[in-house]
């Protein structure tokens, strides 16, 4: 259908951005036969499969908030469940192990979800050949993180492949907390006018995976950011009663967790890059690998959704927490552009923040 | 692809007169210095580092005078911001 | 960071841009080139066109390496990392880039061994450390990344390496700036010249463009500043009436260019009859092969390589948005069947490619800077 009139440049542009927007907002088709590594990488490859396959096959309302941590009813009680696997390389890194990361990991997805940690199971595949005396360093501290942590490992298994498999040890673990009363926290209650919020500087735990490879002969003073997040979360939901969400930002890094807000509660999320925490080694690395800090993993951060009036009284309980020390309000919830992430670059101009297809960073956790 | 990030040369590697240590907001890396040869960098001197190589040495005198130019553009224009409120009839 | 941040200063950009708006003649559309696709990239990543007055466009250009990479030569590449114990090596800008039957990525699903590096440095160290496999590097960039390759198989024939050879499709700046200078489709005033190529050739290159084409050249940095200061620096040339080339990037490109990079390429590699470009079609005297005297670094004689021409997807509108004719929404698949998750060219899939520039980071509604900013500049 033709009007005999050229539109404006401005005007046809927006009809194109439109077009793309309703074009995004039809499930994702997954159109790989295989498996690639962009599948694991947790932005947009992950999701469609995850919608595909996943929701598809186990279809039920328990699983459809694709949260970190699944809330249920077990007996009158509200009962949180997750689980993670950590398939990191190299097992052993500055600042922790896999161990470490498998423990908090699980417990920061129940934390976030507004409960307490309590019960942890831990599963290993390992690879024939692999060291007992490294089995026992992942153990130990495991045991230590749980200690930390405040849960207790009480069940578990082993399997053992043949050489050339699992990597030399791979780990899953699934945790059970227990949800307080009134405690709802969600990405989808987001609304227009709420403060964003990170623990402290982003980025750690990726770079540090990336240099300690040794593939890209980089040496810097980093470590991971592994950490458990129980007490920091107890004690920002015990002062600040405006807290509507709650995320760890690990694969994927805060950028997809925005993301993960601005879509499910069909909002516009609004960040400043100069009010991003993060250390000066963590961006020269970046910088020197062509990779933006807003991508890569933590496994000790959180992202919090506050309404904005509380948001001064958030930032302060979260810094007077070791763990929360840097913490800052890195940006506002807005009501346009509606499932877009936007920010304003230190140099002042705009852009959009997208989900990624892959990852620069393959296996980091 | 064009990707080139600004390096402090902190040291030569031993026996190894092509490979150079350079720091980078305190991350440090081993790149190849062979690009520069007719006159090789001295600890203490930037160089542009791309997919491992040094291909040019960043001189001071002109990232000053260009910045420079920048300031006095940024000058220029908060005196001209100034001069437009001040006159402001009424 | 030093070098880096100074030049991402938002305040500069306030002046900057109020004197790129003086300079606009009423009535008048200026259309400016950037070559690179690095320059595409902090484009769009700072948000730069925030600065800018209606009547100055950016057109993109066709300097992104990986976007001229015919599908047909990453088919080659899967099928050289498809022979027995071949490791092949590459960038990683190169992993999702569509071959007619998927990509590195979907390749590597399928049981090939294709590893990422980030210099060819390290594709040297891999055959080094794997003496039983033969180990390919896929070579691709401009002249900035030829000298790279050239030093690495230089040091790999020094150091006796038997298991090494490069892919080499390295391709040349000038012979792509001259098709977009020959465009009928393509009226442009002046070009944002490529920074990093510009170390290793110099400025001199540009000059036919000032004199013969008379249109101004200004090599860029890759801060947002640079290229602010740039297209200023170019509508001051279009205000004064001048065409010349001039080195914005001075703290970084000598004049001369660098001659010990010249000298290694030219001892490694020589040029190509013919070159297919994606989009632009075969350019003569385009882009590199290994010499003769370095046939056991070239993978092309090593192993079998298919040459397979494979024609672009009917609905790709790649080449016209390279040679900058279509902007990346003009293109009739942007963002619905051609997005980053499925892209169909490579303008969509390389980290420089306009299209993916503007759909990762530029696709949204924008306030431009006001025509009438109401500093009227006494000087220049």
């Amino acid at each position: 259908m033709t009007t005999g009139r050229v539109l404006p440049t401005a005007d046809r542009e927006q009809q194109v951005l439109d077009r793309i927007e309703r074009a995004r907002r039809r499930r994702p088709k997954l159109r790989e036969e295989r498996i690639t590594m962009s599948h694991g990488a947790g932005g947009k490859a992950t999701h469609t499969l995850i919608e595909a396959v996943f929701l598809d096959a186990f279809r039920n309302p328990l699983l459809e908030p694709l949260e970190d941590a699944a809330r249920l009813q077990v007996g009158g009680a509200t009962v949180a469940l997750t689980t993670d696997s950590f398939v990191v390389s190299p097992l052993f890194f500055p600042g922790g192990n896999i161990g470490d990361l498998a423990v908090n990991g699980t417990v920061n997805d129940l934390a976030v979800a507004g409960a307490t940690p309590l019960y942890l199971s831990a599963g290993f595949i390992l690879e024939e050949g692999f060291p007992v005396a490294d089995l026992t360093r992942i153990a130990e501290s495991m045991r230590d993180a749980a200690a930390a942590a405040g849960v207790a490992v009480v069940t578990g298994d082993t399997k053992v492949v043949e050489r050339g498999k699992a990597d030399g040890c791979y780990i899953n673990t699934a945790g059970v907390g227990a949800v307080a009363e009134g405690v709802d926290l969600g990405v989808a209650n987001a609304r227009p006018g709420d403060a964003v919020l990170v623990s402290g500087p982003i980025g750690d735990h990726g770079v540090t995976i990336m240099l300690a490879r040794g593939e890209l002969d980089i040496e810097a003073d980093v470590e991971s950011d592994t950490a458990p997040l129980g007490e920091l979360v107890a004690g920002l939901l015990g002062a600040v009663p405006g807290v509507r969400a709650l995320r760890d930002a690990t694969r994927g890094g805060v950028a997809t967790i925005l993301n993960e807000i601005a879509k499910a509660a069909d909002v516009g999320v609004f960040i400043s890059e100069n009010a991003i925490p993060v250390r000066d080694q963590v961006r020269g690395a970046a910088e020197l690998l062509g990779i933006d800090p807003l991508y890569v993993a933590c496994e000790g951060r959180l992202v919090a959704v506050v309404d904005g009036g509380q948001a001064a009284q958030a930032l302060a309980v979260l810094r007077a927490h070791p763990l929360g020390a840097q913490a800052a309000i890195i940006g506002e919830v807005t009501a346009e552009p509606v499932g877009l992430v936007t920010i304003k670059t230190a140099f002042g101009g705009t852009r959009i923040v997208d989900l990624l297809v892959g990852d620069p960073l393959p296996r980091i956790c | 692809m064009c990707l080139g990030i600004p390096g402090e040369v902190i040291e030569f590697l031993p026996e190894q007169p092509d490979l150079a240590r350079v720091d980078v907001s305190g991350v440090r890396r081993v790149i190849n210095v062979g690009l520069l040869s007719d006159e090789p960098p001295e600890p203490g001197e930037w160089v542009l580092i791309h997919v491992g190589f040094a291909l040019s040495k960043i001189d001071e005198a002109e990232a000053a005078a260009a910045l420079e130019f920048l300031e006095g553009i940024g000058q220029a224009y908060e005196d001209e911001l100034a001069a437009l409120r001040d006159s402001k009839i009424e | 960071m030093r070098f880096v941040d100074e030049f991402r200063d938002a305040d500069k950009a306030h002046a900057l841009a109020a004197r790129i708006a003086a300079l606009c003649e009423p009535g008048r559309q200026y259309k400016l080139m950037e070559v690179c696709g690095g320059h595409t990239h902090t484009i769009y990543k700072h948000g730069l066109e925030d600065y800018l007055p209606e009547s100055v466009t950016l057109v993109h250009g066709p300097g992104c390496p990986v976007c001229v990479i015919p599908m047909g030569r990453v088919d080659d590449a899967i099928h050289l990392a498809s022979q027995p114990d071949v490791i092949m090596t590459s960038f990683g800008d190169m992993m999702r880039v569509p071959g007619s039957n998927g990509a590195f990525f979907d390749a590597n699903a399928r049981g090939t061994n294709i590893k990422m590096v980030y210099s060819p440095l390290d594709s040297l160290k891999i055959a080094k450390a794997n003496p039983d496999k033969r180990v390919v590097f896929m070579a691709i960039g401009f002249e900035t990344t030829a000298p790279s390759t050239a030093m690495t198989v230089l040091r790999a024939r020094a150091q006796g390496v038997q298991n090494f050879s490069v892919f080499c499709n390295h391709v040349t700046i000038i012979p792509a700036i001259k098709a977009i200078l020959d465009s009928p489709d393509l009226r442009l005033d002046g070009f944002i010249g490529p920074g990093h190529v510009s170390t290793v050739i110099g400025c001199r290159p540009y000059e036919f463009i000032a004199k013969s084409y008379g249109k101004p050249v200004v090599t860029a940095g890759f801060e947002p500043l640079d290229i602010l200061q740039s297209i200023y620096m170019l509508m001051l040339q279009l205000r004064e009436g001048r065409s010349e080339v001039e080195n914005q990037y001075s703290r970084v490109v000598p004049w001369d260019g660098n001659p010990v990079a010249l000298k290694a390429i030219g001892e490694t590699m020589e040029l190509r009859p013919y070159f297919e470009w994606r989009g632009l079609g075969f350019i003569s005297h385009s882009a590199l092969k290994m010499r003769e005297a370095y046939a056991d670094f070239d993978a092309e004689l090593l192993f079998e390589v298919p040459g397979v021409r494979v024609a672009d997807p009917k609905a790709c509108q790649c080449g016209e948005v390279l040679k900058g004719v279509l902007k990346p929404w003009e293109c009739k698949v942007f963002g619905t069947a051609c997005t980053p998750e499925t892209p169909i060219g490579t303008c969509m899939v390389s980290p420089e490619g306009a299209c993916a520039a503007y759909y990762n980071y530029g696709r949204m509604t924008r306030q431009r800077v006001p025509e009438a900013i109401s500093i009227e500049l006494s000087r220049p």
